[in-house]
């Protein structure tokens, strides 16, 4: 193998290269990314960048060492097709770059609001997204985020701080209902009110009310609220559609064994784009971690160049945290629909507590925790032995 | 156990942390200097650094230790105690290493004024 080739120049992308180079990878190593930007780190785009605490270079992923990976990058260009059973990869201004293999780390992306949109409507996933959106929340705006998922509820957390006027508005009766389910999901809910911010729950987004620039949000339950900035924070998609005729199995994106081997032989998919299974859950999962993004390359790169490879056993247990309004909100595990909630210490009345997810035999599946990262970390790896 | 106080010396600041026997292998402990300073145990070894996780605000002396190493308890970024070096992303700096002594059953930690990368001091602390 001479050339391997990596479309997604982010987290993800950037693990891969380094795992090549660090399994003795010598031959040559092209990535493709559509941004202009080189890889940069998304968790501070929703928390210290968008607070205008830490800088563009503060979030810039490659340190000076990256130099060595004798890398070339193509930066500010899309990959459009994945061509002749994965030798070659189609880029959108028509040139072909043939290569042995293909690692696939093109991420995902926010689901927009369909229709069109005035000004003054955000969604947030890129760099770019952040500064416009940084640029517009001044002391004072008002800001309506439609959806109280992590990502919503990290802009609503960081927007008031800034000092922002901030509503929140859910359609589900409580936030965060399928990652956490409704105990656990209204517990995080209430940090917003104890915050200042407003938690519409129960409704959603009908319309955007605004003729060039955004002025308020009409609600499907009928109340408008006013808004000098919106943001819509509806989840994320696969970025696959480009894959569509390449023979990849497609379904909620890229499917993948544990290793992130696809249907075609030297096509592999690690990060936010794969739909990987999963020992933790013996079935698929996509997950938008950043540990995942971070971690699943090295397996996959191991698996592409026939190398051993293994990794810490807690590494199996999915996790991600979470930063809102100085909350440290931590989640390892999954969370089935039966699972029971059991508070191991504290109060979730009160503030920092851990709280376990329980299955139908009662089996640890899941923990939960705010602002107590000592045992978290301890029920992490209790989690990965219980298996 | 740890009754931490400062005393200035002539040289580095020296702070006690505590009885050798109450700081067991496995575990560590958290003891302010001019910054917290995290103090480990790995099997009989004692090795001190800087509290504060180089990429934000995580206390390290809560994190997990896997060998010479200790993984940060939010983004699992690793440091090596014996260099203050991280492993990899999201920390990119390293974090300051302190020497350890022990004397009549008490551990005390020097603390050092210097952050050196491989050698080269980079910054003057305090
Ligand atoms: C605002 C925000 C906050 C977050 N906060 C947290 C958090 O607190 N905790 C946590 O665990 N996770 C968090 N995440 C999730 C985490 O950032 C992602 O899991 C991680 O970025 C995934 O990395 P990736 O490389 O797989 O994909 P991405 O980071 O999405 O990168 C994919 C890259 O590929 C590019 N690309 C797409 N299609 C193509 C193509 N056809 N050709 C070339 N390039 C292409 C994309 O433009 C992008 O640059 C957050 C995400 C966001 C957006
Ligand atoms: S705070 Fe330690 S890795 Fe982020």
């Amino acid at each position: 193998m001479e050339h391997i080739t990596v479309v997604g120049a982010s987290l993800a992308g950037l693990a891969t290269v380094r795992a090549l180079r660090a399994q003795e990878f010598e031959g040559r190593i092209t990535v493709i990314g559509d941004e202009q930007h080189e890889p940069y780190d998304r968790p501070p785009l929703s928390k210290e960048y968008l607070a205008g605490t830490v800088s563009e270079e503060d979030i810039g992923l490659t340190d000076s060492d990256d130099v060595e990976l004798g890398v070339e990058w193509v930066l500010g260009q899309a990959a459009s097709s994945l061509d002749n059973a994965g030798k070659a990869v189609v880029l959108e201004d028509g040139s072909r770059v043939g290569t042995d293999a293909v690692v696939l780390a093109t991420g995902a992306r926010a689901r927009q609001f369909p229709g069109g949109c005035p000004q003054g409507v955000h969604t947030l996933r890129t760099l770019d997204d952040a500064r416009a959106l940084r640029s517009e929340l001044v002391p004072g705006a008002r800001l309506v985020v439609i959806g109280a998922g992590f990502i919503g509820a990290e802009i609503a957390s960081t927007a008031a701080a800034l000092g922002c006027e901030v509503d929140v508005v859910e359609a589900a009766d409580v936030p965060l209902q399928r990652p956490l389910g409704a105990e656990m999901g209204a517990v995080c809910g209430r940090l917003h009110a104890r915050n200042g911010a407003r938690l519409h729950v129960g409704t959603g987004l009908a319309e955007l009310v605004g003729e060039t620039r955004v002025t308020a949000v009409r609600l499907t339950d009928g109340r408008e609220l006013p808004a000098d900035v919106v943001v819509v924070g509806i989840g994320a998609q696969p970025n696959t559609e480009w894959l569509a005729g390449s023979g990849l199995e497609i379904d909620d994106g890229v499917r993948t064994d544990e290793q992130g081997r696809t249907t075609i032989p030297e096509v592999l998919a690690v990060g936010d784009c794969a739909h990987s299974y999963r020992d933790y859950t013996a079935g698929w999962l996509r997950l938008e971690h950043w540990t995942n993004a971070l971690q699943q390359p090295a397996a996959a790169v191991a698996a592409l160049l026939g190398r051993e490879h293994s990794a810490p056993a807690h590494h199996s247990v999915p996790y991600f945290w979470s930063d809102q309004y100085g909350h440290k909100i931590q989640f390892a595990g999954h969370r089935s629909a039966d699972c029971t909630v059991q508070v191991e210490e504290g109060d979730p009345d009160s503030g920092d507590f851990l709280a376990l997810y329980l299955d139908a035999e009662e089996r640890p599946v899941g923990v939960l925790a705010i602002d107590r990262a000592r045992p978290f970390g301890q029920w992490r790896r209790k989690l990965a032995k219980s298996r | 156990m740890h009754y931490s106080f400062l005393y200035e010396q002539q040289g580095p600041l020296m702070i006690l942390v505590g009885e050798l026997a109450g700081l067991p292998p496995g575990e560590s402990v958290r003891v302010q200097g001019e910054v917290a300073i995290a103090v480990f145990n790995v099997d009989g070894e004692l090795y001190a650094i800087d509290d504060t996780c180089s990429h934000q605000d995580a206390s390290l002396s809560d994190g997990w230790l896997e060998g010479c190493a200790v993984e940060c308890p939010l983004h699992a970024a690793c440091f090596d105690l014996r260099t203050g070096q991280p492993s990899g992303p999201p920390a990119k700096k390293p974090v300051r290493t302190h020497a350890v002594s022990i004397e009549d059953g008490l551990i005390y930690v020097h603390e050092s004024t210097r952050v050196t990368v491989g050698g080269a001091v980079v910054e003057e602390v305090g």
